[in-house]
């Protein structure tokens, strides 16, 4: 692996650029901004095309023979089957207006990453062979051959694009890159070009029901680790149920959630706050994924992988789904899931057996966000919160790209922390809600050998955070993204080193008070709470002033 | 070249124009058969377009989400920058098309030595703005000459246009506009860095010949004075098809024949954004997908691990933790475990809908 550059070499570039257009500009693939090549076993599992051995750093890729025509043909497919590609294609001004806006290019001030020239590398061979303009006039249109070079050059620069939809925000017609991305990333995989950090996932989670490949037993295991945590924190003891029929309500979380900390921590908080509540529900170890790195990799293996999910609601003859924080998984809940697998009629409208809450912006997919299940119930005031015992964070709000750019979940999670949280900042306004940064490790690219790919992506992020640092302390970010809570705490060791990343419902965990015998003394890390230490330097102080008279203890 | 070539290109036409019109007297040419030809080119290219673009499926309703999302009752939704109905789309695209909200947005970020600042930027808004203002305006003020009577409404809007009645003729805001808008949108492509690189000779071209066209125009209007009525009498004659070209001036045939270039060019160019706006998916379209069903015309059946699989697989393990199993356990020996087998000699069904070629 490529040694990662410190902070003053990292940022040893500026916005200048080569004196020849980006045509002529060679891709030079950099150490720590790729992830390896995909070994073949893994796209045969799940029956990918044209699996094959190669290197990014090969010279040659061992294309398939005709992987020209393959292109050309997948791009016309494409053409039809997505308005959007189309037009995007079509309409671009090249105003510049999403040029700065990309996360990458702020980070590597490579001109490839300007969103307008990423669109370019795939629009450039769009005018070649599919507009009479290209064909007749080349270069002079901005068209250009497709060469093995040009797929090289797609293969690096789809992969160093996290799909978040920022340069869509601003673009006057909304072209949005990430779509271009992904059929950029859609034409690659038909020639076996993915990478491995993404095609391992999708055949863990094809196989296996998770990304991180997860056994029924590794499941429980772990599940029941949390528990014994919990039990350690707050002395009561909880029993969630899998794989059970007749239950109510179905809950589907991001596995990162069940597999590391802090996600962990945000599970933790989710299975209290509903075992609290005594609500009826369960959890699959079929269905243990919410997130899908088919996303990533084409729109049909996606739809593959969130089969499951409907698939299992139904099996167990549940009356409707809960998900929990992750912000990829909820874009496609949203946007793909009932188009893809739908329609739910087995199911029935989401309602809170709490509140009464009829969701109606659920009517259809009837799958609730955890974060508006919440939020509604602490609006019904229904739980009791005490945010004193996250008074040792200061904390902020990082909304991740899809739940903002693909959602709209803006108000839900910042209502929740305020209420269980009493230092709260919001981070600048240019860098928050829909226009906000990416953490860099999106869409498939939070592995350790494109590390510094991450940081720099990251970059702009962890800029918006170190100026809540500065101003107001602030040592946690808050999230409802695990991919965030996987990706985040790298990033932050690296640029502000002692922040840390909280998923929103450890926030509620912490604060929730089970009853009136509630009284902890640790928070869901098992960290000291702000009063229970407090409490302790009372007695100490006490100790102190009435020790030696008491002529117990001495001077300790 | 990429700058160079344009200007050059667009003289050449105008000296196209002038030969034929001056030298050649080709008045019927150039006033008569290219215009009716390129219009009629016009229309056709642009309705090819559109029908093309909408021949193309909408699989998946993607809007990009700029505000807060209709969600409880009590959270305020941000109706034009998330609509969740019809109204609310048609508010978003009418802010888009007419006051170019999401460039309204645009902020310039810049390098510094440790870190990068964010700033606003709203140049490019205000003169994008005030180009395309300019430009509608000054299409609509030429209604005048294809309609007779001048309708109320575009004496009114010339009145206003011309509002400040500075010199004589009263010289119009608009075409200050245009000069202004088209001079600062080149010179930006031309200055900055960044513009100058993704900027192609096709994103020069259109700039330059509106420039012609509305210098031509200028030429006309302030300084060698056309004879009006004879432009008129040409311009109605075109509408009812009696057209007659009595105009003599070259500068008058050099306006209108890069316009004819202009409305020829714009089907099969990028300024086809003024119509592709309208149909642009994470714009036009409402986010409403959890509440209502979106349909995609090709969606088609996939290969999956479906749970029957998963429970055989794993069905001891999960025996051996109490969970609920539904089937009776299949040994691997007996059937050729055909999901993974079938898979590992490449799945042919999903290998086929994979790959396009298939
Ligand atoms: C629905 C109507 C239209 C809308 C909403 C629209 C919107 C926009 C926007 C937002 C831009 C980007 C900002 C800029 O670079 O100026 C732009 C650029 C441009 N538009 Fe339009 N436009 C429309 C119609 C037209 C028409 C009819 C023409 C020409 C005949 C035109 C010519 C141009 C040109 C030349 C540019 C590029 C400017 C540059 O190169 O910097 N537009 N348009
Ligand atoms: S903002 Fe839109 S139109 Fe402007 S360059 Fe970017 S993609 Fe093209
Ligand atoms: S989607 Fe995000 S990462 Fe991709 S080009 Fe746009 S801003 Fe950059």
């Amino acid at each position: 692996m490529a040694k990662l550059p410190n902070r003053t070499e990292m940022l040893d570039f500026d916005f200048s650029l080569p004196p020849e257009g980006w045509m002529d500009t060679k891709t030079e693939f950099k150490d720590g901004m790729f992830c390896h090549a995909v070994k073949p076993e893994k796209l045969e599992t799940v029956g990918m095309p044209n699996a094959h051995k190669w290197s990014a750093s090969d010279e040659d890729w061992g294309l398939p023979e005709n992987w020209k025509e393959i292109i050309l043909q997948g791009m016309a497919d494409r053409l039809e089957k997505y308005r959007s590609f189309k037009l995007f294609m079509d309409v671009c001004v090249r105003c510049g207006a999403c040029a700065d806006k990309c996360h990458f290019y702020m980070g590597t001030g490579d001109p490839k990453n300007m969103p307008v020239l990423r669109a370019e590398l795939l629009r450039s061979v769009y005018k070649r062979y599919f507009t009479r303009a290209g064909r007749m006039f080349g270069s002079l249109v901005g068209a250009r051959d497709l060469t093995e070079d040009v797929i090289k050059e797609w293969w690096y620069y789809f992969y160093q694009c996290t799909e978040c939809r920022r340069c869509s925000a601003f673009c006057p017609y909304g072209i949005d890159q990430a779509e271009i991305t992904i059929m950029g990333r859609e034409l690659l995989n038909l020639l076996g070009l993915n990478t491995d950090w993404i095609a391992g996932p999708v055949e863990n989670c094809y196989m296996r029901g998770n990304h991180v490949g997860l056994t029924p037993p590794a499941i429980l295991d772990n599940v029941e680790f949390m528990m014994d945590d919990l039990e350690t924190v707050t002395g009561h003891h909880f029993e969630p149920s899998f794989n059970r029929k007749g239950a109510e309500i179905l809950l589907v979380c991001p596995s990162g959630d069940l597999f590391a900390e802090p996600g962990t921590f945000t599970f933790m908080g989710y299975i209290m706050l509903l075992e609290h509540l005594g609500l009826d529900y369960t959890l699959s170890t079929y269905a243990s994924e919410g997130g899908n790195f088919g996303f990533f990799t084409s729109n049909e293996m996606a739809k593959r992988l969130n089969s499951k999910i409907y698939a299992e609601a139904e099996r167990l003859g549940v009356k409707w789904i809960l998900g929990g924080e992750c912000g990829h998984m909820w874009r496609l809940m949203q946007q793909y899931m009932d188009t893809w697998n739908g329609p739910a009629d087995f199911l029935e409208q989401p309602v809170s057996p709490i509140t009464g809450t009829v969701f109606e912006n659920a009517a259809s997919t009837k799958m609730v966000h955890m974060v508006e299940f919440t939020a509604d119930l602490i609006y019904n005031k229904k739980i009791k919160l005490d945010p004193s015992r996250n008074d040792d964070w200061v904390v902020t709000f990082h909304d991740s790209c899809n739940t903002a750019r693909g959602m709209g979940i803006l108000e839900e999670p910042r209502y929740i922390i305020k209420n269980v949280c009493n230092h709260f900042y919001e981070m600048p306004d240019e860098t928050i809600r829909e226009k906000t940064l990416c953490c860099g490790s999106g869409s498939g690219l939070n592995a350790g050998e494109n590390m510094e790919l991450r940081m720099r992506g990251g970059f702009p992020r962890a800029e918006a955070v170190r100026s809540v640092v500065d101003r107001f302390g602030v040592n946690m970010v808050a999230n409802i993204c695990a991919i965030d809570r996987a990706a985040m705490p790298a990033l932050m060791d690296y640029w502000n080193p002692g922040v840390g990343i909280v998923g929103t419902h450890e926030l509620v965990g912490n604060a929730l008070v089970l009853d009136e015998n509630d009284h902890r003394t640790m928070n869901l890390r098992q960290e000291e709470l702000p009063s229970a230490r407090k409490e302790k330097e009372i007695a100490d102080a006490v100790a102190a002033v009435n020790g030696p008279e008491n002529g117990e203890g001495g001077a300790a | 070249m990429r700058i160079v070539g344009p200007i050059i290109a667009v003289c050449a036409l105008a000296g196209i124009a002038w030969l034929g019109t001056g030298p050649l007297s080709l008045y019927t040419l150039f006033g008569v058969i290219i215009p009716y030809c390129a219009f009629a080119a016009f229309v056709v290219g642009f309705i090819i377009r559109i029908l093309n673009w909408g021949r193309s499926a909408v699989p998946f309703r993607i809007p990009t989400t700029a505000g807060q999302e209709k969600s409880l009752p009590w959270i305020k939704q941000n109706k034009l920058d998330n609509p969740s109905s019809k109204a609310g789309v048609v508010g978003r695209m009418a802010l888009e098309v007419l006051f170019f909200r999401s460039l309204f947005r645009n902020a310039s970020t810049e390098k510094t030595e440790d870190g990068i600042a964010i700033g606003s930027a709203k140049w490019l808004w205000l003169f994008a703005l005030i180009f395309h203002w300019s430009m509608l305006i000054i299409v609509l003020r030429h209604f005048r000459l294809f309609l007779d009577p001048i309708p109320a409404w575009i004496t009114a809007l010339e009145g206003l246009d011309g509002m400040f009645q500075i010199g004589l003729p009263v010289i119009y805001l608009t075409d200050l506009g245009i000069v202004a808008g088209i001079t600062f949108l080149f010179i930006r492509r031309v200055v900055v860095p960044r513009i100058r690189y993704i900027s192609q000779t096709i994103d020069y071209f259109p700039l330059v010949l509106l420039f012609g066209i509305a210098l031509a125009g200028i030429i006309m209007r302030y300084f060698t004075k056309v004879d009006m009525s004879a432009v008129k009498e040409l311009t109605l004659g075109l509408v009812r098809f009696t057209p007659q070209a009595t105009v003599t001036e070259p500068i008058f045939y050099i306006h209108i024949f890069l316009v004819c270039c202009l409305l020829v060019y714009f089907p099969w160019s990028k300024l086809m954004h003024a119509g592709g706006i309208f149909l642009s998916p994470t714009r036009n379209m409402a986010n409403n997908s959890r509440a209502v069903r979106h349909v995609n015309p090709w969606n088609y059946e996939v290969k999956k691990h479906t749970y029957e699989e998963y429970e055989n697989e794993n069905w001891e393990k999960m025996q051996a933790l109490g969970l609920p199993l539904d089937y009776e356990h299949v040994k691997e020996e007996e059937p050729p475990a055909e999901a993974e087998a079938g898979a590992a000699e490449g799945a042919p069904e999903a290998a086929n809908t994979e790959d396009s070629e298939g």
